[in-house]
């Protein structure tokens, strides 16, 4: 074949390598590992036998309250970030894109979080959702208000780190949303102006609808993220207190440390499954933008 | 009437962004101030300003720290993930662009849903014990550029399409190599992609924060992200000289975000939005 001469297979031999030894082996290899009592205890890894295979998945939905937390952590981290950046994302694009003096200083001052590492992020706000000196309840305590324990309230802490991630990623979402915002094409605009519609009006019917294909990736974006999010709760809470803000990712390196390999394998082996179907939606949708190109 | 309207909302979106983009900033300006102040003065982390400036305190964290190790461990994670993952990665996304047969289709497809595939760190761990990788830097750097290829070529993968394919046919009529072909024809002409790809290949190293936490337990290997961390842990009464070590690793990413910020943003909107 002539392509085959001219394009060779071995250019493909690199990242295959680092690809599928580094990446893809130890997701389908951790598959595997999940049927098994592998710890850091046991000498041998065993395959946990027919009638027991599924004992670690039971575990993870079922057997014990821990795990089922972390699961939920997990969705409900994925679920509020994702709806709360999208909007606010949309709501920065949307005042970024009109006639507004030093915008790209207004833009990238939005962005710099996003470009920070997310361990530093948490630092920072260790810092200033600190509860006795931190910037943020010195400023409530200005207004006469008791500021709480952000981040050691077992029922507020989880509420923090959504609110931190979210000032850290919606300065992204809002950089997406602005050049989709752009490739709209302002005839459709002018034609609004001349009947007549208010700022509301041209944003529901023009904006919104032209922005579809924009929103679903950055949902798709946000839910990858939040699904895998972990540098930002280990750097704020590292799960707690307790297990308050504990998600998949933070757990397993958790099981990791305490030696319960074959927990923590299953743990990401769950997620595997997830992100697979998320990636197919993903892709297709990508797939769907190159041709309509 | 309606001018004056006009004006009046111009005026107020104006102070609008300005009032977003200083709460925004405000945490990020907290850091460096308190970077320069002293220890008391640090300890109430407020916004007023530093009676006289500390910058002893960026010498202190560097010895304290041990950042000096710190920043050439994450440099040299970073530069050799970068030339690693942009090589290898704009090698197969050519290929997989240029020849779409069905298992080079098949091959593109596995290796883009990494995008969203998580790694499995515990399965990772005995892999990378099989191959005597723990605890090294050739190890680390390797997982960098293997993390880091499904996005890369899938950036590349796009962009190899936009160029025109006779450029090769007319190459090869000359009697080029394949091999020379890709590297003194192709690759130059990929070059905002590429750039696009190091850039970020270079912040995301440089910010990684996950895999050395499992894979470099020696603390001489440690990158800036996890000295600042260990950093944080040992001194986290002196809010000055965490201030200030926040300070010294994050510049380097300001600044490559400064100068690379057209490229940052093409390539994460890339895909993102057609046209």
């Amino acid at each position: 074949m002539k392509a085959r001469r001219i394009y060779p297979t071995y250019f493909l031999i690199g990242s295959l390598l680092l690809y599928g030894v580094l990446y893809l082996l130890p997701g389908i290899a951790g598959i595997g590992l999940s049927f098994t009592d592998w710890s850091q205890f046991s000498d041998k890894i065993n395959f946990l036998g027919f009638d027991h295979m599924f004992d670690n998945y039971i575990k993870a939905f079922a057997g014990d309250e821990k795990y089922s937390g972390y699961l939920t952590n997990t969705l409900l981290f994925t679920f509020v970030t994702t709806i709360v950046k999208n909007v606010l994302g949309l709501a920065l694009a949307v005042l970024l894109t009109k006639r507004i003096k030093l915008l790209n200083f207004h833009r990238a001052v939005m962005y710099i979080p996003a470009v920070l590492s997310a361990l530093i992020v948490g630092l920072i706000f260790r810092s200033v959702l600190n509860p006795a000196d931190g910037i943020l309840n010195a400023f409530l305590s200005k207004l006469g208000i008791e500021g709480p324990q952000w981040l050691g309230d077992p029922d507020l802490a989880i509420w923090s780190v959504m609110a931190v991630d979210t000032w850290k990623g919606m300065g992204y979402i809002m950089t997406i949303f602005i050049a989709g915002i752009m490739s709209i094409s302002p005839t459709y605009y002018e034609a609004s102006d001349i009947d007549g519609a208010g700022a509301w009006q041209k944003f529901k019917s023009i904006t919104l609808p032209m922005l579809m294909p924009t929103l679903t990736v950055t949902t798709v974006l946000n839910v990858i993220y939040g699904l895998r999010v972990f540098d930002i709760v280990y750097a704020l809470t590292n799960g707690g207190p307790g297990y308050a803000t504990e998600v998949l990712y933070t757990g397993i390196y958790k099981e990791y440390g305490y030696g319960r390999y074959a927990m923590g394998s299953t743990l990401s082996s769950i997620m595997l499954v997830f992100m697979i179907l998320v990636g197919f939606f993903l892709i297709r949708l990508m797939n769907r933008n190159e041709v309509e190109e | 009437m309606m001018a004056h309207k006009k004006i009046m909302r111009t005026i107020g979106i104006n102070i609008f962004a300005w009032v977003l983009s200083i709460i925004l900033i405000t945490p990020l300006i907290l850091i460096l101030i308190n970077s320069l102040k002293t220890k008391g003065e640090a300890s109430l982390m407020n916004l007023s300003l530093p009676q006289e400036i500390q910058l002893s305190n960026f010498t202190t964290v560097i010895e304290k720290g041990k950042l000096d190790t710190a920043f050439l461990n994450s440099l040299i994670y970073s530069v050799f993930s970068v030339v690693l993952c942009t090589l290898t990665s704009s090698m197969a996304a050519y290929v997989l662009s240029r020849n779409r047969s069905k298992a080079n289709r098949i091959i593109y497809f596995i290796i883009v849903l990494g995008i969203t595939m998580p790694i499995n760190f515990i399965a990772l761990m005995k892999i990378m014990q099989i191959l005597q990788i723990v605890n090294t830097r050739i190890g680390i750097i390797l997982l960098y550029a293997a993390i880091q290829t499904p996005f890369n070529v899938f950036l590349i993968y796009s962009f190899v399409g936009k160029i025109p394919r006779d450029i090769d046919e007319a190459a090869i009529i000359d009697g080029c190599s394949p091999l020379r072909l890709f590297f003194s024809i192709v690759f130059p002409l990929l070059k905002p992609v590429l750039v696009t790809v190091m850039v970020l290949t270079f912040l995301n190293t440089w910010n990684e924060y996950v895999l050395p936490l499992y894979y470099l337990s020696k603390t001489d290997y440690w990158p800036m992200t996890e000295a600042v961390y260990n950093f944080f842990g040992m001194y986290f009464r002196d809010w000055n000289l965490i201030c200030a070590d926040i300070v010294l690793t994050s510049l380097p990413v300001i600044i490559v975000y400064l100068l690379g910020q057209k490229y940052i943003v093409s390539g994460m909107t890339a895909g993102a939005v057609k046209g």
